[in-house]
């Protein structure tokens, strides 16, 4: 038996190479660097990721397949690349407070982020089912240990414990999925299976129903879909802010990445049986997500649970199946990085040592005490809610429109009603901070270089995503179009 | 010139101006805020003087892509409708942030929210693209839910999540709609677009009409409100503070009828033609009940509020009638609430300023003590009941003219809600004006000041101004009305009929332009003489 070796196109591959070396470089350093200097790890790391964005940028357009053809470079995986590094980025900022606070080792902190990055990039690029299952698992370990990384905090081991346990039970799903998916096609590569299930007697298999059944539990666990989400409120509760908020954005956007890529090339047409499911899937989430963040008392489980219901209204741009409801996706996926991070950027730099639940009455009068921290707030909870001039209002509008557009009507009016009932908890934050006077023994709250830059970036990329998404949204189409054809 | 994009940001302009100023110097923000309303106003003027008058069409446009590959776009423009619901908006404005001399607290913000509140109303009246006008009718919610929220009253937390969640309830199901409508454009062979002068002429299906036009409908009667949809008024209105009451009654009730008549009606003419009993029904349950629960009210404000379900049943009955008068009518009679309900509303603000108080039953008398007071709320209170001489007269009859020509018995019912306003609001001001004086507490309040009379004046002069001659006003109007009228009775006179579809009849106010089908549902002539006072 001859074991072939595939040709590395090492310019194709940079990306994830810079990121790997990046991240092992950090691992290296920090053996050589006193406590004093360990901030220069995050310098390294930023660079790191700087340098991977400007590669990417270079190569947009063009479209090639690395590693035995198991990774595709197109504008879809590139748009999703820039992002995620966006938010590895914007974490390693809103991380500084944080890491300092709870005494974190911050070389396998910045590096196990870079690591969970890199396990993104592979989803988004998988070419092969095999590949996405690397990828989530490399995204996934970090996570299981960062989550877990307040080692003192009882919340922090729950929760790693409960990612760990929970995400195991997913990723062998996946796998289940994956193997019923190979006996039928013969073979795991995203092309294959999609010419063998372009003649439709393959339909007919039993096989590719519970394949594709098992392929999206599994995703849908990472997305935090209900009735999969029962890990996700603890999980981004118990887990280091920061942590919690590369989460909230990052897995969300890897694993819609990963279903885009798998559904948009290998599975469709979306067969019509999977449209009840996923109809009753969508719902489920968006009315489980808001209802229960109605009655959080703690911000964090808030914004998990609200995380829960945008992952709703993805799924009902995913429901679409058209390339604008695709574009959507991609568009939503941009705007619910930047309000996120944004917001986990202002619950970090009003947080206390060793505070497991920062409850909303440390919010009371903020409005008064500290404007700019309060006004950037106010801008990301009116975005998450949906309102104009925001990024979410301009999201929601491409979501809704693609799914009305594929005749959707019904499911689009039952998603605005959820939305109404999550603008009563968005808005309870903004009465908290501007309508209730400040109350005694409230944080001060830290406002680093850091936190102000990601509060900058946040509040204007939110409000010029909802002022003039032109930019973001062609560019979204140009991607979702490089792999529909 | 962008005139009319220059009249819609200029405030907004200014309140990011106002932010830069210090904290400390209250007079400063104060003069940069009114100096800036005024100015806008005194821009919108402009509007009045070069506004074409016999032109039915669109006038100042302003066009511009603004999310290209969803053929959004960034168009304004005007009409004889819309023309004095700006003018009405500049106006008020200007007059509640001279009247927020008792605003103390925050005043920066304050400024700031009435700033944007401002550019949002107007960009409510000026888009004529749907996404536009959306974004902007959402960008009003804001600033008040902010005005009521911080400078409220004791329950203004629950009045002000009311407020929102109420209105978006509705909005929301309108986004849906607006999407609706600018796909099956698309999916009818044209392109996707949202431009309303587009839009008007594409031919909906009445079955999907029917549903579009009820989730429009729902979101402009919650607006104004319409019975049932109208709880969330009083308590908005109780726990406002005075300017954002004002704004509240004189313009955002407005963009409920002003959707109406600018987007349901032209947009589904079938639609409105099969839902007209119900709205019309409703309009005058609102008429009886509004007039018979403000009849109770023991709290002044409440009082004027319910009287505003009322009156702006009125506006839609008028609406609904569906011929020159009584649409004409319900566009002035748009204003003059406007004005005088936006004059109520200050006037109770400064007497509870030196009372703390809105309680009727607390005064008593006070026409002796403060005459200047007394004289203005007299003159105020005749002209939202309609005295002739008055602007809401020329409003009323209009309506009720309009009304009586396609539906005597509902013009039968409405007047008996003029009839029972004018108990009302007689009886409360017998009640504070006159009688003894029965609170010796009252005895030594002072008069009004020389800012809260200037505040006034300019509304009293307009009052008067529309009641005596209002000839430039329906002038004015005239045309941009028949062209709506036109654009509903097109669709179910001669279906798809290409000589009305194209708008020409807009051009051509004969009435024989009419198929006789349409002239069998409305006998009268659509055409509304000139100089009728």
């Amino acid at each position: 038996m001859s074991l072939s070796i595939p040709q590395l196109d090492w310019g194709g591959a940079a990306p994830f190479l810079v990121l790997t070396l990046t991240a092992l470089g950090i691992l290296l350093f920090d053996l050589f660097l006193s406590v004093r200097h360990k901030v220069w790890l995050m310098h390294l790391g930023l660079t790191g990721v700087l340098l991977t964005m400007a590669l990417l940028v270079s190569g947009f357009g063009d479209q090639k397949r690395v590693v035995g053809e198991m990774l595709i470079l197109d504008d879809f995986s590139r748009f999703f690349h820039l992002l995620f590094l966006l938010i590895a980025a914007l974490t390693f900022l809103v991380s500084v407070k944080d890491v300092e606070q709870e005494r974190i080792h911050r070389g396998e902190y910045y590096a196990l982020v870079l690591f969970a990055t890199l396990g993104m990039m592979v989803m988004a690029s998988a070419a092969d089912l095999i590949m996405l299952f690397l990828g989530l698992e490399a995204l996934s370990i970090p996570l299981y240990i960062l989550s877990g990384f307040l080692r003192g905090q009882l919340t922090s081991n729950e929760a790693a414990l409960k990612y760990l346990l929970l995400g195991a039970f997913a990723s062998a799903f996946l796998l289940y999925g994956i193997a019923f998916l190979y006996g039928s096609a013969g073979s795991t590569r995203l092309d294959r299976i999609a010419a063998h299930l372009s003649h439709g007697a393959a339909w007919e298999n039993p096989l590719v129903f519970f394949g594709i059944g098992l392929l999206l539990v599994g995703l849908a666990f990472k997305i935090g879909a209900v009735p999969f989400h029962m890990w996700l409120p603890d999980v981004y509760e118990g887990a280091p802010t920061s942590v919690t908020a590369f989460m909230i954005a990052g897995t969300k956007a890897a694993a819609f990445a990963a279903l885009l890529r798998v559904f948009g090339t290998a599975l469709t047409p979306l067969h019509a049986e999977w449209v009840a499911p996923l109809w009753i899937l969508a719902l489920l989430t968006m009315g489980v997500g808001n209802v229960a963040a109605l009655t959080q008392q703690s911000i964090k489980r808030m914004l998990a649970y609200s995380s829960i219901a945008h992952a709703g209204y993805l799924l009902v741009a995913f429901l679409a199946g058209t390339s604008r409801g695709f574009s959507s996706i991609l568009f939503y996926l941009v705007v619910y990085a930047f309000m996120n991070l944004g917001a986990f950027a202002v619950i970090i730099a009003l947080a206390r040592q060793g505070e497991e639940r920062p409850t909303l009455s440390a919010y009371a009068g903020l409005g008064f005490r500290h404007p700019v921290l309060a006004f950037s707030m106010a801008v990301f909870m009116f975005s998450l809610a949906g309102l104009p001039p925001t990024g979410g209002f301009m999201g929601k509008l491409y979501i809704f429109s693609a799914a009305v557009e594929a005749n959707y009507v019904g499911l689009v009016v039952l998603a605005v009603l959820c939305s109404l009932i999550s603008v009563f908890f968005y808005l309870r934050v903004v009465v908290v901070m501007y309508m209730e006077e400040p109350r005694e023994g409230q944080p001060n709250p830290v406002f680093s270089p850091a936190i102000l830059i990601t509060l900058f970036l946040a509040t204007a990329a939110t409000l010029q995503l909802g002022l003039l998404p032109a930019g973001v949204w062609d560019l979204a189409v140009r991607s979702v179009r490089s792999f529909l054809g | 010139m962008p005139l009319l994009s220059l009249i819609t940001f200029l405030p907004a302009v200014g309140a990011a101006g106002l932010l830069v100023l210090p904290r400390k110097r209250q007079d400063l923000i104060r003069g940069a805020a009114l100096g800036v309303s005024v100015l806008t106003f005194l821009l919108s003027l402009k509007l009045f003087t070069d506004f074409q008058v016999g032109v039915g069409q669109m006038q100042f446009v302003e066009e511009m892509a603004w999310i290209p590959s969803f053929g959004i776009r960034y168009k304004l423009g005007i009409d004889g409708i819309s023309l004095f619901l700006v003018l009405l908006t500049t106006f008020l404005t200007a007059i509640a942030i001279g009247a927020s001399t008792g605003v103390v607290h925050r005043i920066k913000e304050y400024m700031v929210v009435m700033l944007l509140l401002e550019t949002g109303m107007i960009g409510v009246f000026v888009a004529l693209d749907l996404v536009l006008f959306y974004v902007f009718w959402e960008a009003t919610l804001l600033p008040m839910y902010f005005l009521i929220g911080i400078w409220g009253g004791p329950r203004r937390i629950y009045a002000t999540i009311k407020f929102v969640l109420y209105t978006m309830a509705g909005s929301l199901l309108m986004l849906v709609a607006i999407i609706a409508v600018g796909l099956l454009h698309a999916q009818a062979g044209g392109e996707i677009t949202f431009d309303l002068t587009v839009l008007m002429h594409a031919e909906i299906p009445p079955a999907i009409q029917w549903w579009l036009f009820l989730a429009f409908a729902l979101a402009f009667a919650i607006k104004v409100p319409l019975f049932p949809f109208h709880t969330w008024l009083p308590d908005a209105h109780v726990e406002a503070p005075t300017a954002a009451s004002v704004l509240l009654a004189g313009v955002i009730l407005k963009m409920g009828t002003y959707g109406f008549l600018r987007f349901a009606l032209p947009l589904f003419p079938q639609a409105t033609m099969t839902f007209l009993p119900w709205i019309s029904g409703l309009a005058l349950v609102g008429i009886v009940y509004g007039a018979w629960v403000a009849m109770v009210q023991p709290d002044l404000k409440s009082l004027v509020a319910y009287s505003s379900v009322s009156h702006l049943g009125l506006v839609i009955l008028g609406i609904f009638a569906l011929n020159g008068e009584g649409i004409a009518g319900s566009v002035l009679q748009m204003v003059n609430h406007g004005l005088s309900t936006g004059a109520l509303f200050l006037m109770v603000g400064m007497i509870y300023e030196r009372r703390h108080t809105r309680m009727i039953a607390d005064y008593g008398g006070l026409f002796r003590v403060i005459p200047f007071f007394g004289g203005t709320f007299l003159l105020v209170v005749l002209s939202s009941i309609g005295l002739p001489g008055l602007n809401g007269f020329v409003g009323e009859f209009l309506i009720l003219l309009g009304t009586f020509r396609v539906h005597p018995l509902y013009a039968l019912v409405a007047v008996t809600g003029i009839v029972w306003a004018a108990w009302y609001m007689l009886g409360m001001v017998r009640r504070v004006l006159f009688g003894p004086l029965t609170h010796p507490e009252n005895a030594d309040i002072s008069d009004l000041t020389w800012n809260e009379r200037i505040v006034l004046v300019p509304v009293l002069v307009l009052i008067v101004w529309i009641g005596v001659y209002p000839a430039p006003f329906l002038r004015r109007m005239e045309a941009s009305v028949e062209r709506v009228i036109v654009q509903v009775k097109r669709q179910q006179a001669v279906q798809g009929s290409e000589f009305i579809v194209q708008g020409t009849a807009a051009m051509n106010p004969e009435p024989s332009t009419m198929s006789p089908e349409a002239s069998s549902m409305n006998p009268e002539p659509l055409t509304l003489s000139r100089g009728r006072r």
